[in-house]
């Protein structure tokens, strides 16, 4: 059964029949809030079958599909390794709940709007498990439609900036990222993205694609400073879109360095790691500090968003296992989190309509079950150990401090800053006495709002007391791109006996991980 | 057993906290209370097991992580040191939780407040039994959520929150160097397995590794690390500033975290790990001057101070300045001795406070208490007690309240230990001790003695009606309900007799190294030594409690005008020690107003006035410029964007592929 090739098509045939499904416009939104989240439910079921149906011994690729399109060079080619499919296992799992956020704050264009994002499930399960390269840059790229609709139609007031300053940032790295897979193609004569991943390609050549892949992936991640897109799109995006764009959209970026950059250019990928660091480093800090003065709680998550990022990129570029692993631990568990946030917001934003978190103040006292899972989610971002959001990141700068202590030094900042920005909000949004009259008549949360925040808060536990079911998918794969780039010298510490005035030729004695 | 111990307290904690109100007040209360009395029984069996049998053992639960080489599980470990603090954490939280019956009885939220309560139990005890660094690091930061939600407990309160935040935030402070260590320590042994840890530090004396692009010394790196960890949990200088305001959470809380166990867990940290810091002598050192000058600055401050629950803030911050620099020169068993009668004493004269805090009517100020021995007779024996315990009373070969043999084994150590860090730590201890006498004899006549001045108090008043501001007013104070007296009493019996029944056990030469067991690294030439200093060294900490006492029986007592003539003539020495050396203005300027600073200036100057300016909305203009469509671009409609996009798409396949397979 070609499922991957079903988890694509099913979501484009269920959003295309919403499109053209007659009636009147009430009975049209009814019929496609339902048949969007019996779509999604379902896809989440074939997520799971996907993933028992996965053999964690096999580093290689699954479930392989071929069907040739235009000749060898571009064709319908469907493939998941570990690394997929936990990605797609994020994406099928927040759906269903972002289509239940969107039932009763989406009142116009209902049809169109379930079609979108289900045009988006499509389109991000086809990225992750796409294994040509032609077919994964088609995915990628078509993968932002959606999203520039959702904000455009959906979003508020500044939705058309939001979406142009959005689609100008992405556009500049794809032509780019295009242009260099036009030449891999060339010199490597296979558009297979596992042939790829084990091709040597020239390490001068390999320095200017890996710029080439930079900058498409270093946007979407984002990193700074191509980072100031994100905070118009999560503040002008639907709730639901919010949810989508911080959990799955920003893994991309993520997802493009693993697939790519690391394994296809090992090489440059260790001559220019500085060049990560830089900008991680100064991304934790910055976005941190930014932070640290947003008044409108859906832009201050955003900065976080950045921030949270940068623990990723170090920890993919920190290459060794326990790095790359966190990093993509830190993918799925901020996927969540945030996602979890954004729902936040969402609740609070639909009863008072306004983020600006100065209106807010004391909804503890009139919605203590939320301000609980608020709490959560606010810990889980702070890193609490016990949530997701510590195992990631701590298993990120547990790896990379064997790469570069200079960066781990910096980005631990975060873990601070991090702090004080997300106790702050959550100090000024439920906390304190009611000011504002109208925060008075707000009432608890309603099952449909349970229905998307519990489940987020069973994993995140989940994932941060006994994380290891989600990290077995990942070890072969990760270790196949920790052995390629090993044999690209990558950066590992070594400890250096001490230089005593009687013997001043000490030699290096232990080398962990040493490549050479 | 352990496992009982350890879990019991969590899921009372789920079931107070998720069931709330639906399960009610006293449900709540009795679940939670009940479970930490068992827990805390069957401590004490495992202690006399442990203590003076020969059972450690580690116990594991399952596998939290595991990443290459690297391997984390949650595990429950026992050895003497866990057991000392088993039984620290669990009987002292037992009788917190009990005493909260009485004292938060009127509080609307209070299945919230036990549900806190014993999460905080948990995660401590999490911390104490961990096995490794990383589950240590859970417990660490579990008691910090708990602390953070205990101190916010009146979350209506702009102060109280404050507090919480600020307390989390310099607490993640700590946590980055720890976190640090962690790190390097990873490197460096390869594993984060405390025993292992401890076992082999020896082979990496010397040798050094690239830290910030230095070459330097592993062990005294790592050892620095961790104790930035510990400065920050226990409240040392530099990173103490949370402690006093800490106090803005209900009292029993401070009792408990704030000066029983949490603010421990540094010190326990140490001992936890005291052959790797044995193994690098530079960091002890600094661990002993930290100690010292952190026991000294908050005697100091301790000593002006008039909120009764600040005073012994500052009065614990101090004691574990004694700990830590009994640490530092080597003497873990000293260290862990005082940790323990601490726990009982200061537990004490915490929930003694509350007590007369409770009777007063929630005035903390002891500048309108006055005269309260006769009103709450009970109260003021206990705290009385308490106060001889802390100042260290007794005769020496005779018998002594439990600081006596705590503190003075301490000061004596310092002395023994023969370093220059030895000898100014000893010094500084018994200046300290002079200042810790002359403070909490401050607050016993201040509070217990003088005449009342009641009235003065603006929540008196709100009782009384009587606008008269001097004398009582007419206000009755009450002594408080049993279930806050008994675990008052409770306390008292372990600051009387915790320092004569442990001294052997914990510090004796041949006794002490049996009871530890190997779980520290017990000294024990350096304890024989402090056993027998000259007597002048071991008379010199009782000298300096009676001058303590001295001075305050001559200034509030006798002389009860004089200090006020003192501030008077010292302005700004007062000054400098009520304004806490000045730590919260140089922080506030040197930290918090510089972040919020460069975090507007990044946002306005540097994301809104250069990123943008230049990048998209520079591009937007230029096009614009360059061709009108892009105007009707910007107001048009959205799917002309996805059409652009798609066109885009398409003519770059069509015009690339070709010439890529052509290419071929």
């Amino acid at each position: 059964m070609p499922i991957l090739s079903i988890m694509i098509l099913l979501p484009l045939l269920a959003g295309a029949a919403m499109l053209i499904w007659p009636g009147s416009e009430a009975a049209r939104a009814g019929a496609a809030r339902l048949a969007a989240l019996g779509t999604t439910l379902t896809m989440f079921v074939l997520g799971i079958i996907l993933w028992l149906g996965f053999d964690l011994n096999i580093g290689g690729f699954q479930y392989r599909e071929n069907v040739a399109l235009f000749g060898t060079f571009f064709s319908w080619s469907l493939g998941i390794d570990g690394i997929s499919l936990v990605l797609i296992m994020l994406s099928v799992f927040l759906m269903p709940i972002c289509i239940l956020a969107s039932w009763d704050s989406i009142k116009t264009r209902v049809p169109e709007y379930m079609a979108a994002f289900l045009l988006m499930e499509a389109l991000m399960i086809g990225v992750f498990a796409a294994t040509d390269m032609f077919l994964f840059y088609v995915m990628f790229e078509a993968g932002l439609i959606p999203m520039y609709l959702i904000i455009g139609i959906w979003g508020g007031a500044e939705r058309i900036y939001a979406s142009y300053k959005f689609f100008l940032y992405t556009l500049l790295g794809s032509v780019l990222m295009l242009l260099a897979m036009m030449y891999m193609v060339n010199v490597a004569g296979t558009t297979d993205i596992p042939s790829l991943m084990s091709y040597d390609f020239d390490p001068d050549v390999q320095f200017w694609l890996w710029l080439a892949f930079f900058a498409s992936f270093a946007v979407k991640m984002p990193m700074w400073p191509v980072h100031t897109w994100l905070p118009d799109a999560h503040v002008q995006a639907p709730t639901a879109g919010s949810v989508i764009l911080a959990g799955v959209l920003l893994k991309m970026g993520g997802y493009g360095f693993i697939r790519f950059s690391l394994p296809m250019f090992p090489d440059a990928s260790v001559d220019l790691a500085w060049v990560v660091w830089g900008l991680s480093m100064i991304a934790v800090v910055y976005t941190s500090l930014v932070a640290l003065v947003q008044e409108d709680m859906k832009k201050l998550i955003a900065y976080s968003s950045v921030a949270h990022m940068a623990f990723v990129t170090v920890g993919l570029f920190g290459f060794n296992q326990q790095a790359i692993e966190g990093s993509i631990v830190v993918m799925l568990s901020h996927g969540l989190v945030s996602g979890a946030l954004f729902l936040c917001v969402g609740v609070v934003y639909d009863r008072l309509h306004t983020r600006e978190i100065s209106k807010y103040g004391g909804v503890a006292n009139v919605m203590p079950k939320y301000a609980i899972l608020f709490m959560l989610f606010t810990m889980a971002s702070v890193g609490l150990p016990g949530t997701s959001g510590f195992v990631g990141e701590f298993m990120v700068m547990l790896g990379a401090f064997q790469a570069s202590t200079w960066a781990v030094f910096i980005i631990c900042t975060g873990i601070i800053l991090g702090a004080a920005y997300m106790l702050l909000l959550y100090r000024r949004v439920a906390f304190g006495v009611i000011t504002n009259e109208a925060v008075k008549t707000m009432k608890d949360l309603s099952p449909r709002e349970y229905a998307c925040l519990l489940p987020i808060a069973g994993a995140v536990l989940w994932m941060g007391v006994a994380p290891n079911v989600f990290i077995d998918p990942v070890r072969q794969p990760v270790a196949q791109i920790v052995a390629r780039l090993a044999a690209a010298d990558a950066p590992q510490q070594r400890i250096v006996d001490a230089l005593p005035a009687a013997a001043p030729t000490a030699e290096p004695i232990e080398q962990t991980e040493a490549a050479e | 057993m352990l496992n009982i111990i350890v879990f019991l307290p969590l899921l009372a904690a789920l079931i107070a906290g998720l069931g709330n109100r639906a399960l009610g007040n006293v449900a709540a209360k009795s679940v939670t209370t009940g479970s930490l009395f068992v827990s805390a029984a069957l401590s004490w069996l495992l202690f006399f097991q442990v203590g003076f049998g020969d059972t450690s053992y580690t116990q594991p639960v399952f596998e939290w992580f595991r990443s290459g080489d690297l391997v984390i599980n949650w595990a429950l470990r026992l050895d003497t040191l866990t057991a000392v603090m088993l039984i620290v954490i669990t009987t002292v939280s037992a009788l917190v939780h009990l005493y909260s019956w009485g004292y938060m009885a009127e509080d609307p939220d209070q299945p919230r407040f036990f549900a806190y309560l014993s999460l905080f139990t948990f995660a401590m005890l999490m911390l104490v039994t961990a096995d490794n660094l990383v589950q240590m690091f859970f417990g660490w930061e579990g008691v910090g959520l708990a602390s953070y939600l205990l101190i916010g407990f009146w979350y209506h309160k702009p102060s109280a929150n404050a507090a919480a935040i600020k307390a989390f935030v310099v607490n993640r402070v700590g946590d980055f160097g720890y976190s640090l260590g962690i790190f390097g320590i990873f490197l460096v042994f390869g594993t984060t397995d405390l025993s292992l840890i401890n076992e082999t530090a020896g082979e990496f004396q010397g040798r050094t590794f690239e830290f910030l692009g230095y070459q330097v010394d592993i062990l005294t790196t790592l050892c620095l690390l961790l104790f930035v960890g510990a400065m920050g949990k226990s409240a040392q200088l530099g990173l103490h500033t949370w402690l006093p305001d800490a106090m803005e959470g209900p009292t029993p809380v401070s009792a408990l975290i704030h000066a029983a166990t949490m603010v421990t867990a540094g010190v326990f940290m140490v001992c936890r790990m005291s052959p790797l810091f044995e193994a690098a002598p530079a960091a002890l050192t600094v661990v002993t001057y930290v100690g010292a000058a952190t026991a000294l600055f908050a005697a100091t401050v301790g000593t002006v101070q008039t909120d009764i629950k600040r005073v012994i803030a500052y009065s614990t911050c101090s004691q574990l300045g004694y700990m830590f620099f009994a640490a530092g020169i080597g003497a873990y068993g000293a260290s862990m001795f005082h940790l323990t009668t601490h726990a009982f004493f200061k537990a004490l004269l915490f929930l003694g406070a509350g007590s007369v805090i409770h009777a007063m009517h929630h005035e903390q100020d002891m500048r309108y208490y006055g005269g309260l021995r006769k009103e709450i007779p009970f109260t003021f024996y206990t705290m009385l007690i308490g106060t001889l315990a802390i100042t260290g009373v007794g005769i020496v070969g005779v018998f002594g309240f439990a600081g006596f043999y705590s503190k003075d084994l301490i000061i004596e150590s310092a002395f023994a230990a023969g370093s220059e860090a030895g000898y100014v730590a000893f010094a500084v201890g018994v200046f300290a001790a002079l200042l810790t006498s002359f403070y909490s004899w401050r607050l016993m006549f201040l509070t217990f003695w003088q005449t009342p001045r009641w009235n003065e108090s603006e929540h008196i008043r709100h009782v009384t009606h009587s606008e008269d501001r001097t004398g009582t007013g007419g206000y009755k104070p009450h002594e408080s309900p049993m279930t806050m007296l008994i675990p008052l009493g409770v306390l008292s019996v372990g600051a009387v007799f915790a320092g004569y029944a442990l001294y052997y056990p914990f510090s004796g030469e041949e006794q002490g190294a049996a009871f530890w067991n190997g779980s520290i690294a017990f000294n024990v030439e350096l304890m024989a030594a402090a056993h027998h200093v000259p007597l002048w060294v071991k008379l010199a900490s009782t000298v300096a409690m009676l001058t303590g006492l001295a001075v305050a029986l001559v200034y509030y007592i006798w002389k009860p005008h004089k200090p006020a003539a003192f501030v008077e003539q010292f302005r700004s020495l007062h000054a400098f020690l009520m304004r806490k050396w000045y730590f919260d203005e140089l922080y506030h300027y040197l930290f918090i107003v510089p972040s919020l600073w460069f975090g507007r200036v990044f946002w306005k100057r540097g994301d809104q006035g250069t990123i943008d300016r230049f990048g998209p909305n520079g591009a937007g203009w230029l096009v614009e410029r360059g061709a009108g469509v892009a105007r009707r671009l910007q107001s048009g409609y959205l799917y002309n964007y996805a059409l652009v996009m798609l066109i885009g798409l398409a003519a770059a396949a069509a015009w690339f592929l070709p010439r890529a397979m052509g290419g071929e």
